[in-house]
């Protein structure tokens, strides 16, 4: 079924200069989401009216899901003469689903001048119109629970769903960042909060099979695929870390295990970042949660990258996280309990305090140089589709 | 070297050449519902009734007395709950053991939110239930004793002559035992042992999954689980998986053609394999019978703890190496889920973590043994240092 939707865009109305940028950013990123439902977009002020064919819950479910927007209506088009638009509210507020017993309102927009009548006739109306042809809808004027908006150009249009869309801004208005994905709650929802500030993320993964299992990178992909229907899709980078873990295990002691492995990762992580015109490492640590991720142990991993890393959990409590991640729908899959670093390289009594003077004197016994090498060889990379 | 090792033939084998030829003919010319009228019908009827003469000929019982089923777990459900749910004017007393399957479990734990009451048997650290508990246990209103034939996790035969010579001595009381580890690998004989009712399950005998048969000794009148068009008896409602049900008599024909011999061959294996893990490998635990017992220690399944290595990291280091084995408990570093069956074996925390179940089917091959044991030598032997601490 062809449909029209008009979509609205906060933030990017901002952007004075690079307003144009930001926009056809956006256009094309509903497009890739949209796919072959997509048919043509028209422009107009601070709005982009988008013609599509196929289910529209299904359209609205892909278009509620793409940054940068802020809602999105479904459109009735219809011609210009008093009775089509008449006809064209009747049949927004019976789509509009259960009305009985709500209150509403005509809104109308006349840029079209050549119209004979003026927006508070034609709001009028087609009031009358509804009013006429339903049963139990009043009007209320200052505070109706369902809005009908009517728009004289060279054509009608008359709406009055609207949906949530996400915010933020488009993917690909602010460079591509990595993002340290593990198979748990905090990361991929750290990777949807810096994807709404309009970045390109690629995800990095740490595989140590045989000491974890084929199904915990499983899990990875699936998480990728779930963030990946905010963005039409991801790359995702799977790293086959065995080689470094045993490295480590081997020649330092066990309490620093836990800290060693993280500054392994972001060395690995950004070298991954240089060759693909990354800007920045994301990573899902909140201050406190475990050993790893005291300021102690925070300020030890920082300390191996140049590029800045992202942390934009911080400040969230656990519960904060969970509920994010439920709302983005990441967390379902989260909980699976395939671990992705199994209990061997977990130490009993990890630093939580780990001076980095200590960390690097600990370090300076091994070559990281060659541990890096190891595991830039120990790379597959695929690219993950949303649904 | 590489070699591809499956020893995991208590979780599901491959399908047999010859079941799968004459399953695909049931895809292609053979599809008919049993139920139509037209010769379609009819020949799909003659397999189902094929595979039924089969099974009952392999157990020795009527052909009347085979109900074609979903697999293990409904044989299992439809046993129990039919057989309770029925009879449950005797008495509302059922036993079972510790260790059983969680179908029968459940099912059990099922029936005792709906009022029954159900004595779970003790095993001793071999995984086996004394018949003197049993006996304790036995009341006037027992009305149902479910006891597995042979474990699946350490592959203990339970005393199942025993237990039916005691429920013999009653009227009333019903014996359903779980057969899906033990079809094609004891000799079995449903008459002797005094069993009302037997599972067994298509895919653990080279045969499809999906597909199972429950044994009803004629007279048992148990409630079917599901209601519909009476198919099976009116116990099980629903078109006949043609399909399965000819596989798994197809199986079952196979399975028993060399019977006696593939028993022996199993448990020269598996005799092989424990011997020289014991021999190769230091701090090695078995669980469950000795190996060498015929009488107690069922011919393919092994189950041992390797102490200080986590059971799920040696099954993926021997995926590495193509060993297919499994764990008697699933790692997670948040929480285990513990095997039910080591832990009523009175098995430690750290045994627990570290046990390993190898299951061997008649196609397994001594070079195969041999390979694995070098394997595990290996593999433990990194693991260990990487363990050490």
């Amino acid at each position: 079924m062809k449909g029209l939707y008009l979509i609205r865009y906060g933030e990017i109305s901002l952007k004075g200069e690079n307003r144009p940028f930001f926009k056809k950013t956006l256009i094309n990123n509903i497009k890739k989401v949209l796919r072959d439902r997509f048919l043509q977009v028209f422009k107009t002020h601070g709005r982009v009216f988008i013609e599509a064919e196929g289910d529209e819950d299904d359209i609205l479910k892909d278009l509620s899901r793409v940054f940068g927007i802020v809602s999105i209506s479904p459109v009735v088009e219809t011609g210009l003469t008093l009775e089509e638009l008449q006809k064209a509210g009747l049949k927004a507020i019976k789509d509009y689903g259960t009305y009985e017993g709500k209150t509403f309102k005509v809104e109308t927009r006349r840029p079209n001048k050549s119209f004979p009548y003026t927006s508070p006739e034609i709001s009028r109306l087609v009031g009358a119109h509804i009013l006429k042809n339903t049963r139990n809808l009043t009007v209320d004027i200052n505070n109706p629970d369902i809005l009908i908006n009517v728009e004289v150009r060279e054509k009608g249009y008359v709406y009055c769903k609207m949906i949530d869309g996400p915010r933020g801004l488009p993917i690909g208005v602010s460079g591509k960042a990595f993002l340290m994905l593990s198979g748990g709650i905090d990361s991929p929802v750290a990777g949807w909060m810096v994807m709404k500030r309009g970045v390109e993320i690629e995800c990095v993964y740490y595989h140590s099979f045989p000491f974890t299992s084929d199904r915990a990178r499983e899990k990875v992909r699936d998480l990728c695929k779930i963030l990946a229907s905010y963005c039409n899709e991801i790359i995702l980078h799977t790293v086959h870390f065995t080689d470094v873990l045993k490295e480590l295990q081997k020649k330092t002691p066990e309490s620093y295990l836990t800290i060693l492995m993280r500054r392994m990762m972001v060395r690995i992580t950004e070298k991954i970042a240089e060759t693909r015109k990354g800007m920045g490492i994301i990573t899902g640590e909140s201050i406190g949660q475990v050993a790893s991720q005291t300021l102690y142990s925070l300020n030890a991993t920082n300390s191996v990258a140049d590029l800045p890393i992202f942390r934009p959990l911080i400040g969230f409590d656990k519960e904060e996280i969970i509920q994010k991640a439920i709302q983005i729908g990441t967390y379902d899959v989260s909980i699976r309990p395939y671990e992705d670093c199994c209990t061997v390289f977990v130490p009993r009594h990890p630093k939580t305090r780990p001076i980095l003077e200590r960390v690097e004197a600990v370090e300076s016994g091994l070559d990281i140089d060659r541990l890096t090498t190891i595991a830039l060889k120990n790379i597959e990379t695929e690219k993950i589709m949303s649904n | 070297m590489f070699m591809e090792v499956y020893l995991d033939n208590s979780a599901t084998t491959f399908v047999n050449e010859r079941v799968i030829e004459l399953m695909n003919r049931t895809f292609t010319e053979l599809y008919g519902n049993p139920s139509s009228l037209h010769r379609k019908g009819i020949e799909a009827e003659k397999l189902v009734k094929d595979a039924r003469c089969k099974l009952a000929e392999s157990l020795s019982v009527s052909p009347a007395e085979i109900i074609f089923t979903s697999g293990g777990t409904e044989s299992n459900n439809l046993a129990i709950k039919g057989c309770a749910r029925s009879y449950m004017r005797w008495g509302k007393h059922l036993i079972t053991s510790k260790v059983e399957h969680p179908s029968v479990l459940n099912t059990c734990k099922h029936l005792e939110e709906e009022g029954f009451d159900v004595t779970y048997l003790d095993v001793d650290e071999r995984g086996i239930v004394d018949v003197k508990d049993f006996i304790e246990a036995f009341k006037k209103d027992t009305i149902l004793v479910s006891v597995m034939y042979i474990n699946n996790e350490v592959g203990s035969i339970q005393p199942v002559q025993q237990i039916s010579r005691t429920i013999a001595s009653k009227e009333r009381c019903f014996f359903h035992v779980d057969g899906v580890q033990a079809f094609g690998k004891l000799l079995i004989n449903l008459k002797r042992d005094g069993i009302h009712m037997f599972s067994l399950s298509g895919h653990k005998i080279n045969g499809p999954k999906g597909v199972g048969a429950l044994y009803i000794k004629n007279g048992v009148k148990l409630k079917p689980l599901f209601g519909g068009g009476e198919q099976e008896k009116g116990l099980r409602s629903g078109t006949e998986n043609v399909s399965g049900i000819a596989g798994l008599g197809k199986a079952v024909e196979v399975c028993i053609e060399n019977m006696n011999a593939e028993i022996e061959h199993m448990r020269k294996l598996k005799i092989k394999l424990y011997r020289g893990i014991m021999a190769e490998i230091p701090d090695v635990k078995l669980n469950g019978p000795d190996p060498e017992d015929s009488k107690t220690s069922a011919p393919h399944i092994l189950n041992l703890s390797f102490l200080g290595i986590k059971g799920e990291v040696l099954v993926h280091c021997l995926e590495e190496h193509g060993i297919y084995v499994s764990t008697g408990s699933a790692c997670s570093s948040r929480k285990t889920i513990q095997s039910h069956v080591l832990k009523a074996m009175g098995l430690k925390q750290d045994e627990l973590e570290c046990a390993i179940r190898f299951s061997l089917s008649p196609y397994n091959k001594e070079e195969e043994i041999d390979y694995t044991i070098s394997k595990l030598k290996k593999v433990v032997k990194e693991l260990k240092q990487i363990m050490r601490r």
